[in-house]
């Protein structure tokens, strides 16, 4: 009886101490982020962190408009090859150090040159850049990039004071200096990473929180019962499963966006020891294959309806997805008539799975479907470091794994699918599709990249060498008491605005 | 007793060793490339080759050996490929964590295991025997896991009494410390007292059938005596090899437990370290583990000593 007294008076203690640290907000993370540099980071859970600590060039609306955020105003050249940027005045880093065109370059220079830098591929067709001005600088490209401007609204446009890198090196990331909403305060590996006001941010008005500590907590349930215990202010990724009690929980609330990346089946069409397969070998039995899904009964089974079916790169939600391509039903009939026209009856294929218990669920409903139209599918299951090797080694018939998304619709595509490619891991190759992302890529007219997009979309639905099947929702719980969180298909948390209690 | 124990740690030396060779080796056959899982989403051909040139992850596996020992035997394990901090740091800063769950796991233990195993082997065959065996066989076939989520759902969110998470060093806040630490100590806490408690009681009943037991009763002593002071006692040499091996099992608990409550310990360093390929900590932390199972063990043995005046000529 003594002991749940003694519990009892340490829970008041507790109690009593919450309400005078109200400005002080709680973010569960779904695991640790990696490095705290920019250029070094290689998660998405650290880019939710950078969204706080380090402002971007520019930076992205709900609906993926690029909009100014250190850059005010940009303008290209006719040929495309040059991009001039105006900068916001009167701007500063958290360690003081004046943000100007000086800045801007040493940032660029820094990503393109450090030797652990995994922002050099995202800056490729930079040439060189220049301070035209105090607050002006200038992209010289080697070729016109209709991406570049999106690159710029991610890591690779996070600005860091030159001051802090240039004396800390690599050691930046154990104590990064950026000019975003909140400055670091400190990190203990694996357990938080706390944040605290810059009082001298350029949009200071519109940040209503004094503190943001993130917590990683990898397992679900056990974050949720953290928001539910008052533990936690608000979570991201929350599982699909437990959408339902949320929004039945009268202290929660609930928020969503379908994210911009996709989840899908690659299948091995010519890379090393698994390629050779029927399935790899011909179009006709992964359009079997594809026949034989229902995508939305996986959405429903697997993620109780909380995420979205899909065919493509994009997701139906997207302003670059294919209209006149929109996700097929099942149909099983047409998957066994493919199927004869092939030459098979019955077609064994091999699903490589990460062995978490969503991704088996997941390969067990494909299994179950693609066994009705003649598929007999075996699934293994791995974990993800080893499925990842496997992939790259092209040690696989089929597996499934997916891409977080980018802004630009041509993150989504052009290295999985151009001959070649930097994750073109099962050696697709179309001369034609190459073609039509080649000059997607480098064209700045939004209509020309769109009719661009659409034939390329037409071929790989025909030719499927990644079936796609569908894109992961953001779901993020908060506490009744925030306010003014708007979700963003990135994934990012984004504190302008919000409010607590 | 000191040149015994300074003989027992020179051994430990060599066992430190070949436990190195068989843990690097192991990794190395793990499948998937650090290199790639290094490299981010869009693994860049330039970045993976500079994370192998950096971290010696071309040289053949002898010389990544070589490498990685030279380093250990100057104090230095190496640099955590994820996230850039010397192993030594991360293990300095992770190692109080799991000592502190150890211990409080290991109060709770013996708290409830070796009452409940004396109790069940003086009351043997009534019912108080029974229930304190189905409560032992429940705490060893519970998983960790799902407790822990119990009592999450339970003591923090229903009651509110607890904090689910938000740990904080002993040396920091120890009120908090301890608060945060209760329940996982307290899940950990209950496998191994299962296990302590029908060693308890089979080595009680073994013992209170001797015949030092029933001269000493019918010397007249107190029942209480005779069971706390000669019967206990003798029972006890078993309990403490127990708890040297429980050790072992205590820190494979850890690594669930501090996943479900989120105490950056050991555990949920290893595990991280495993799923990114993060050699040097592995390799750093099952060293140190490997070296505290030693210690644990010669404690083990120290005590036997001192617990049993027949082994003192020995040592």
């Amino acid at each position: 009886m003594k002991f749940k007294h003694l519990l009892l008076a340490l829970a008041t203690s507790v109690a009593l101490v919450g309400p005078g640290l109200a400005a002080e907000f709680k973010i569960g993370l779904n695991e640790d982020p990696d490095l705290l540099d920019p250029d070094q980071a290689r998660s998405f859970v650290g880019r939710i962190v950078f969204a706080s600590l380090c402002d971007k060039l520019v930076d992205i609306t709900p609906g993926l408009e690029i909009i100014p955020q250190l850059a005010t105003a940009w303008n290209w050249s006719d040929d495309g090859m040059e991009l001039t940027m105006d900068l916001r005045q009167g701007v500063t880093f958290q360690d003081g150090t004046p943000f100007d065109a000086a800045a801007v370059v040493a940032n660029i220079d820094r990503s393109q040159t450090l030797p652990e830098s995994r922002r050099k591929s995202e800056l490729t067709s930079v040439e060189k850049i220049e301070a035209t001005g105090d607050h002006q600088v200038k992209f010289t490209l080697k070729a016109p990039d209709a991406t570049l401007l999106a690159q710029l609204a991610d890591r690779a446009g996070m600005m860091m004071s030159p001051t802090a890198f240039n004396a800390s090196g690599l050691d930046f990331a154990n104590n990064p200096v950026c000019s975003g909403p909140f400055s670091f305060g400190e990190r203990v590996q694996q357990d938080r990473i706390v944040l605290n006001k810059y009082d001298g941010y350029w949009n200071a008005d519109a940040i209503h929180v004094d503190k943001v500590t993130f917590l990683p907590i990898p397992d679900t349930t056990v974050r949720l019962a953290n928001l539910r215990a008052g533990d936690l202010d608000m979570l991201e990724r929350l599982a699909a499963t437990d959408v339902k009690s949320v929004k039945a929980d009268p202290n929660l609330s609930e928020a969503e966006a379908v994210s911009l990346g996709y989840q899908g089946i690659t299948v091995n069409i010519a890379n090393g020891a698994g390629a050779g397969s029927p399935i790899g070998n011909s179009k006709l039995v992964r359009q079997a294959f594809s026949w034989a899904l229902d995508r939305e009964a996986i959405n429903q089974v697997v993620f109780d309806g909380a995420f979205a079916a899909g065919n493509q790169p994009f997701p139906p939600t997207s302003p670059w997805y294919t209209k006149d391509l929109p996700v097929p039903p099942r149909d099983v009939a047409k998957a066994k008539a493919l199927l004869k026209e092939a030459g098979y009856d019955k077609v064994d294929v091999e699903l490589t799975v990460a062995n978490n218990p969503v991704n088996q669920q997941l390969g067990q409903v494909i299994q179950a479907m693609a066994n009705e139209a003649g598929f007999n599918v075996s699934l293994k299951s791995t974990e993800f470091a080893t499925l990842l090797s496997a992939q790259s080694a092209g040690d696989y018939q089929t597996d499934q794994i997916g891409w977080s998304g980018r802004i630009d619709p041509d993150g989504n595509i052009y290295s999985f699918v151009v001959t070649g490619g930097g994750l073109n891991d099962n050696d697709y190759s179309n001369p034609e599709v190459d073609k039509l992302l080649n000059e997607a890529r480098t064209n700045n007219d939004i209509a020309t990249r769109k009719s661009l997009y659409d034939q390329a979309n037409h071929i790989l639905d025909d030719e499927l060498p990644i079936i796609y099947l569908y894109h992961q929702t953001w779901i993020w719980a908060l506490s009744k008491d925030i306010k003014g969180f708007v979700p963003y298909p990135d994934g990012m948390i984004r504190l302008e605005g919000v409010t607590k209690g | 007793m000191l040149r015994y124990i300074g003989k027992r740690l020179l051994i430990a030396i060599p066992t430190l060793l070949i436990v190195s060779i068989f843990v690097f080796m192991l990794q190395k056959i793990l499948p998937g490339d650090p290199a790639l899982v290094m490299a981010g989403e869009e693994r860049d051909p330039q970045v993976i080759a500079f994370i192998r040139a950096k971290y010696h992850l071309n040289d053949p596996l002898i010389m990544q050996y070589f490498y990685w020992i030279g380093g250990a035997l100057r104090g230095d394990l190496g640099i955590s490929l994820r996230t850039n901090q010397p192993v030594l740091v991360l293990i300095g800063q992770k190692l109080p964590v799991t000592i502190q769950l150890a211990i409080m796991s290991m109060i709770f233990a013996f708290a409830i295991g070796i009452p409940a195993g004396i109790i069940s082997a003086i009351k043997k065959g009534t019912i108080i025997d029974y229930v304190a065996n189905i409560v032992a066989l429940s705490g060893l076939s519970i998983p960790n896991f799902w407790l822990g989520i119990m009592l999450i759902l339970l003591v923090s969110v229903q009651l509110g009494w607890l904090p689910a998470s938000g740990f904080e060093m002993f040396t920091v806040d120890p009120v908090r410390s301890i608060q945060t630490m209760i329940m996982p100590a307290f899940v950990l806490g209950t496998g191994l007292a299962a296990a302590l408690m029908r060693h308890t009681r089979s080595a009680m009943l073994g013992v209170l059938k001797s015949d030092y037991v029933r001269t000493a009763r019918a010397k007249g002593l107190s029942e209480n005596v005779v069971i706390l002071k000669h019967a206990f006692r003798n029972a006890l040499l078993p309990i403490v090899t127990l708890s040297a091996l429980l050790f072992g099992q205590l820190l494979a608990g850890a690594v669930l437990t501090e996943q479900i409550f989120t105490i950056p310990g050991f555990g949920k360093l290893i595990v991280d370290a495993v799923f990114n390929r993060d050699y040097a900590v592995v390799q750093g932390v099952v060293l140190c583990t490997a070296f505290g199972f030693i210690v644990m063990n010669l404690i083990a043995d120290i005590l036997y000593v001192l617990l049993n005046p027949r082994m003192r000529e020995g040592a």
